[in-house]
């Protein structure tokens, strides 16, 4: 008897402490503000990362889709380098390295250039494959109406690659998502670095443990998501 | 051009610096190889727990491989350093940098691996059962070598993001490659550590982005 | 040899088969006609548990199959089944497929497993092309791979669900041809198809089946040319044509 009250006793302090250290209202009540501060800032991020990446990855897939072979080797070249570069990696060089080139812009900048290489090099392999995935029949039955080589690709190569290659792109987006926390490592104050200070500053992680469930409460959606349409792609091949 | 090649390229402190970037590399290497083999076979074990379809089993593995692959790594491994000696769970930088990223690889390898049982056909299981052939035996035997092939593209892929992301590890002090060049490159006040951190990612990942395109194409739409 | 007794089968509120009673005696060859929907797969589905029946009994050779003491993997090594779709193992050779159960049911050594594999595929005619992948055989070679896969075994009953309508016609007859040979053998076969000329032929008799019931059963030549009920003869009517 007197032993499992022992135990029982053991396991309530220890759930004390789990919530003392993980979910302190008190805590959270306090530094609050200084989460949707960061919660803003990565909102941020994301909405001109996103844009950017995709912008960018189309310029590359259409650029390859011409078929030039000089052009075309660059282009991989260039999709390969930064496939090859932890994101990370790329992100302390573009953001110690540019004051060293004399080049003085606002820490976001140097991010957004960091991780806009990164970011357009995934979205213009995934691109390419859509645009490759679709026969010539199709752009040659555009043109032969009168389309341009252009309009051919916007009106009738593009919305049935990007149809072909959705899983992929959410994938991808979902990771630029995450690279986002990437950018404590260089102090921006993003959600990460945010739930870092304030728990500096309480001597507490529940900054940190609310910050990974904002995270979560983000993403997970969009991981569902996936997990629904890749089930679907892999059945169909 | 004299400026990037005195910041970025300077010949004195590569040679200075090789030696412990080297170092990193091996311990890159090292960090890279533990997480691919737990993480993958963690996946596999897990996806075949979850063919056998007992309703709790697989509600819980939906949520461990939902919230990892959810969770930005770099918050996975902070959360693991920095809140969980809170809770009286400390775990060295390298331990937390492996098991953070072999759970997140580990989950990503289920989610393909699964996919790719369910998209084995019915027919096959209910052939391999008219021959008397056994639950685990079809798994085996039949689906499993089947759904492995329709897994190696993807796979291969999330392999490579997922040990790239090794780098993180430098945010808890492994040293490895990032951890230091970034010391390095405060020591000297010169951008050359950093350029030979990204050549030494290169040489490591460059062959196996290629190996990806290789097979990409050798097993991608094939049945 | 068989004996389906009331069996019923529901899929939600769906009655798929209302109480189904069939005997197929040793060496018999029946044949289950009907449009799709009827429930003949279904019917041929619950003799090997592919399909749990909601109700009713299954017997095979004096044993009950439904009955939860019954080992069933050891049940469905006697009776053989062959699909539609072939559903042969793609990573595996044509001799592969067929001596998979042998060596994982069986427990057969790996020579004495080929060597019966080798056998059945004989007897189906392709033993030189034990090697061969199945993406490499016709439709027709590819169903009668997928026969000595279930032959070798030594079943005791043979289902046979739609076996020649995934083919080509100029296929179907290699296919059919296998099956007289068996029947001649004196295998007990349970055979729903398409193939009227192959039942009038061969068949002991013929089921009619329609909104997952027996409509009416008796000799080939009884049922094809003077059928009972009014839905046989509209269903022939459509299928022979005018």
């Amino acid at each position: 008897m007197g032993g499992v009250a022992l135990r029982v006793e053991a396991l309530s302090r220890a759930m004390e402490g789990l919530v003392y250290n993980f979910f302190n209202l008190e805590v959270l009540l306090k530094v609050h503000p200084l989460l949707l501060k960061g919660l803003r800032m990565t909102l941020q991020l994301c909405l001109l990362v996103v844009p950017l990446g995709i912008a960018g990855g189309l310029v590359v897939a259409v650029a390859y889709s011409f078929h030039v072979r000089w052009l075309n080797w660059l282009l991989i070249a260039y999709i390969d380098l930064f496939r090859s570069f932890p994101p990370l990696v790329l992100l302390i060089l573009v953001f110690y390295g540019l004051p060293f080139l004399g080049v003085e812009v606002p820490s976001l900048v140097a991010v957004l250039l960091a991780f806009l290489l990164n970011t357009a090099s995934y979205y213009g392999e995934i691109f390419r494959a859509g645009i490759e995935s679709i026969g010539r029949g199709q752009r040659e039955a555009a043109r032969s109406t009168g389309l341009s080589g252009l309009q051919a690709m916007v009106y009738v190569v593009l919305p049935q690659a990007v149809r072909n290659v959705l899983p992929d792109l959410i994938s991808n987006t979902l990771e630029v998502i995450k690279f986002t926390a990437l950018a404590s490592v260089v102090a921006l104050p993003e959600l990460l670095r945010m739930g870092r200070v304030a728990q500096g500053l309480t001597y507490n992680p529940t900054p940190l443990i609310a910050a990974a469930l904002i995270y979560l409460a983000l993403l997970w959606p969009i991981v569902r998501l996936l997990s629904r349409l890749e089930r679907r792609t892999m059945a169909k091949r | 051009m004299d400026r990037i090649a005195a910041n970025f390229f300077d010949l004195d402190v590569m040679a200075k610096y090789l030696p412990s970037i080297i170092d990193g590399v091996w311990v890159t290497i090292h960090l890279a190889v533990f997480i691919v083999l737990a993480g993958i076979a963690l996946g596999f074990v897990l996806a075949v727990a979850r063919a056998f379809q007992i309703r709790p089993v697989n509600w819980l593995i939906v949520l461990v491989v939902d919230v990892f692959r959810a969770l930005p790594p770099i918050v996975i491994v902070i959360v693991f350093y920095f809140a969980l000696p809170f809770v009286g769970i400390s775990m060295s930088g390298f331990v937390v940098a492996w098991l953070s990223l072999t759970l997140v690889l580990a989950s990503f390898a289920e989610e393909i691996f699964w996919t790719g049982i369910l998209s084995v056909d019915r027919g096959q299981w209910e052939a391999a059962r008219s021959t008397g052939l056994g639950f685990l035996q079809t798994l085996r035997d039949v689906v499993l070598p089947q759904a492995v092939r329709l897994t190696i593209p993807p796979l291969t892929n999330r392999t490579i993001v997922i040990t790239k992301s090794t780098a993180i590890a430098s945010v808890v002090a492994v040293p490895e490659i990032l951890t230091h060049a970034s010391a390095a490159q405060a020591f000297s006040a010169n951008t050359t550590p950093l350029t030979m951190a990204a050549i030494a990612y290169l040489v490591i990942f460059l062959p196996l982005v290629v190996l990806s395109r290789w097979v990409e194409s050798r097993f991608g739409w094939k049945r | 040899m068989l004996d389906l007794k009331g069996v019923r089968k529901s899929f939600g509120a769906i009655e798929a088969l209302k109480g189904i009673d069939l005997a197929v005696t040793r060496q018999e060859l029946v044949f289950i006609i009907g449009p799709s929907g009827s429930g003949k797969s279904t019917l041929l589905r619950c003799c090997n548990r592919l399909e749990e029946p909601t109700a009713g009994r299954v017997i095979i050779d004096g044993v009950d199959i439904l009955s939860p003491r019954v080992d069933i993997n050891e049940m469905r090594r006697h009776i053989g089944m062959v699909f539609q779709s072939f559903n042969l193992y793609p990573h595996l050779t044509a001799l592969g497929n067929v001596t998979l159960a042998l060596r994982r049911v069986l427990k057969l050594p790996r020579n004495e497993a080929n060597e019966r594999g080798r056998a059945a595929l004989d007897g189906v005619g392709l033993a030189e092309r034990a090697d061969a992948w199945p993406n490499e055989l016709s439709g027709g070679q590819q169903q009668r791979v997928a026969i000595a896969r279930a032959l070798a075994l030594q079943p005791k009953v043979m289902l046979f669900d739609e076996p020649t309508s995934a083919l080509d016609p100029e296929l179907v007859g290699g296919v059919l041809d296998v099956m007289r040979r068996m029947r001649e053998t004196g295998m007990t076969m349970l055979v729903v198809s398409h193939e009227m000329g192959f039942a009038r032929e061969a068949a002991d008799r013929v089921l009619f089946m329609d909104e997952g019931e027996v409509v009416e059963e008796g000799a080939p030549a009884r049922i094809f040319e003077s059928p009972e009920h009014a839905r046989t003869r509209e269903f022939l009517r459509r299928v022979t044509g005018p």
